[in-house]
């Protein structure tokens, strides 16, 4: 366990857990179907940040340190401040949309994280949408799948995280029961 | 941190008389299941141990300090906006617009706390009546902007400005040389609301035939209603050592906010009705949200401090 790993733990215990539980109200409908054991790829649809913050506050401290969510690196590390935050409180796997070159491909450094034994938080529509409607996903995850194919992928659905802190706005408010819906997923 | 010894003596008392019907509740439960399958009686046991963990924070924050009180109170009221807030259909224009009706709990509860009756009884009614429609405004969205405006300042009235009336009843100061004071009163506020949301569903259950708000509540009876509140006015007559009032002063104020309970509970009724659910929300087990158990108090909170203010202070 590094020094990052345990200002995260810190983080969540002070801050995200506490805030889930008594400003958002998040509720969990089937974690019994949240995976046990590393890696594996959790899926779900975006429209806010809250959405990375109660699927990783599904976990159990000690775990957090095994799961990586995909973000983007234009937006997530737009400056070092913003990076630095990121990268320590939640151990972002930033990765480029644009200017793919073979060293930052982002399938590859999906599929390299995956096999060194971390999991990943994956938004498969590649941004927040604006609303309910979950726009088409992008091709990312089956071409990971395609050089790692044993992990499993969990699907889970996040409602009502765009009412309470919707895309273009800094602060939050609770607005709407917030749930996080894990599902039954496939094996490989 | 606590209260003075003297303080404590009428609230020690309340505490052993709500202890011992607490007792009498599981006992009466652990009875029944002898007799009954015991599938009848889970949401009736659920709803007693939730009474259990109710009351016993409920006198954890009679005994607390003045600050620990407010923040509890501060908390209800956010949860019960909340849960009111959650079922809204809110347009996205009315964001900030929530941010700020959210932002008037602590305010308002500052005022309680710095002991400014001034401000803590205009402050909801008059200043945010005027700030949160203009808030709107910013969000520059005017479909569905009177529903808006109307919904939120209707949550902050009921929620915040009515409940945090509880919390104003601890600054009241008691007649000199008795052991009466804010707290004592309080506490019989909440004692016989309560007991008589538990009495009015207990004569319902009973022996209710005759609906009295079909539309609104089919739940609630006149059976209910009577028994209910007469039952709790006469439990309410050995509470009178929280009080100042006289023997008849005291059937009076209890009957009022009995009778403001119950219009509460039907209020919020009719909301639920509107959006189509069944309780505000599942925080407490077998009663549903937080909104399910202060609905009563709502209204009978602002009707009792404002009697006890114009009459005793």
């Amino acid at each position: 366990m590094t020094g990052r790993d345990l200002v995260q733990m810190l983080f969540f215990v002070l801050c995200i857990k506490p805030f889930m539980a008594l400003f958002i109200g998040l509720r969990v409908r089937g974690k019994v179907h949240l995976p046990q054991t590393d890696p594996f790829i959790l899926v779900a649809n975006h429209t806010s940040h809250l959405d990375t913050v109660s699927l990783l506050s599904l976990f159990p401290l000690k775990r957090l340190r095994h799961i990586q969510p995909v973000a983007a690196a234009d937006y997530f590390e737009r400056n070092r401040y913003i990076a630095g935050f990121t990268r320590t409180c939640f151990n972002i796997l930033a990765i480029a949309r644009r200017e793919i070159t073979p060293e930052n491909d982002p399938v590859q450094r999906m599929v390299a994280c995956l096999q060194a034994g971390k999991s990943l938080l994956l938004f498969p529509e590649g941004t927040r949408g604006a609303g309910t409607d979950i726009a088409p996903f992008r091709s990312g995850v089956a071409r990971v799948l395609e050089q790692v194919p044993n992990i499993p992928v969990v699907p889970a659905y996040l409602v009502n995280m765009g009412r309470s802190l919707p895309k273009g706005k800094y602060l939050p408010v609770p607005n709407g029961t917030s749930y996080a819906e894990t599902h039954c997923y496939n094996k490989g | 941190m606590l209260l003075r010894l003297s303080e404590l003596a009428p609230l020690a008392r309340i505490g052993c008389i709500v202890l011992f019907l607490l007792l009498a509740a599981s006992t009466s439960v652990a009875l029944l299941r002898r007799f009954r399958p015991p599938t009848h009686l889970s949401e009736l046991a659920a709803r007693v141990r939730s009474w259990w963990l109710m009351a016993g924070v409920f006198f954890a924050v009679l005994v607390a300090s003045d600050a620990v009180a407010l923040v509890f109170f501060a908390f209800l009221s956010f949860w019960a906006l909340k849960e009111y807030v959650t079922l809204l259909h809110t347009r996205p224009a009315d964001h900030h617009g929530l941010l700020l009706t959210f932002l008037a709990i602590p305010v308002q509860y500052l005022w309680i706390g710095i002991r400014w009756y001034g401000m803590f009884i205009i402050f909801i009614p008059v200043y945010m009546f005027l700030i949160l429609p203009m808030q709107l405004v910013l969000g520059k969205e005017t479909r569905g902007f009177v529903a808006s405006a109307s919904q939120m300042h209707w949550g902050l009235m009921a929620f915040v400005f009515g409940l945090s009336h509880m919390g104003f009843l601890l600054n009241l100061p008691g007649p000199a040389g008795s052991a009466v004071h804010g707290r004592t009163l309080l506490v019989f506020l909440v004692f016989v609301v309560e007991m008589s949301d538990v009495l009015q569903y207990v004569w319902g259950k009973g022996w209710g035939r005759h609906k009295i708000l079909p539309t609104i509540s089919p739940q609630k009876t006149w059976e209910g209603f009577l028994g209910g509140i007469a039952s709790a006015v006469v439990l309410s007559l050995p509470m009178r050592f929280l009080t100042p009032f006289s023997l008849a002063e005291t059937a009076l104020v209890a009957f009022l906010i009995t009778l403001a309970g119950f219009c509460g509970g039907a209020v919020m009724s009719a909301i639920k009705r509107d959006f189509g659910v069944k309780d505000f929300g599942e925080t407490i087990p077998g009663h549903g949200g937080m909104v399910d158990r202060v609905d009563s108090l709502c209204y009978a909170a602002p009707v009792f401090f404002h009697y006890v203010r114009y009459f005793h202070t």
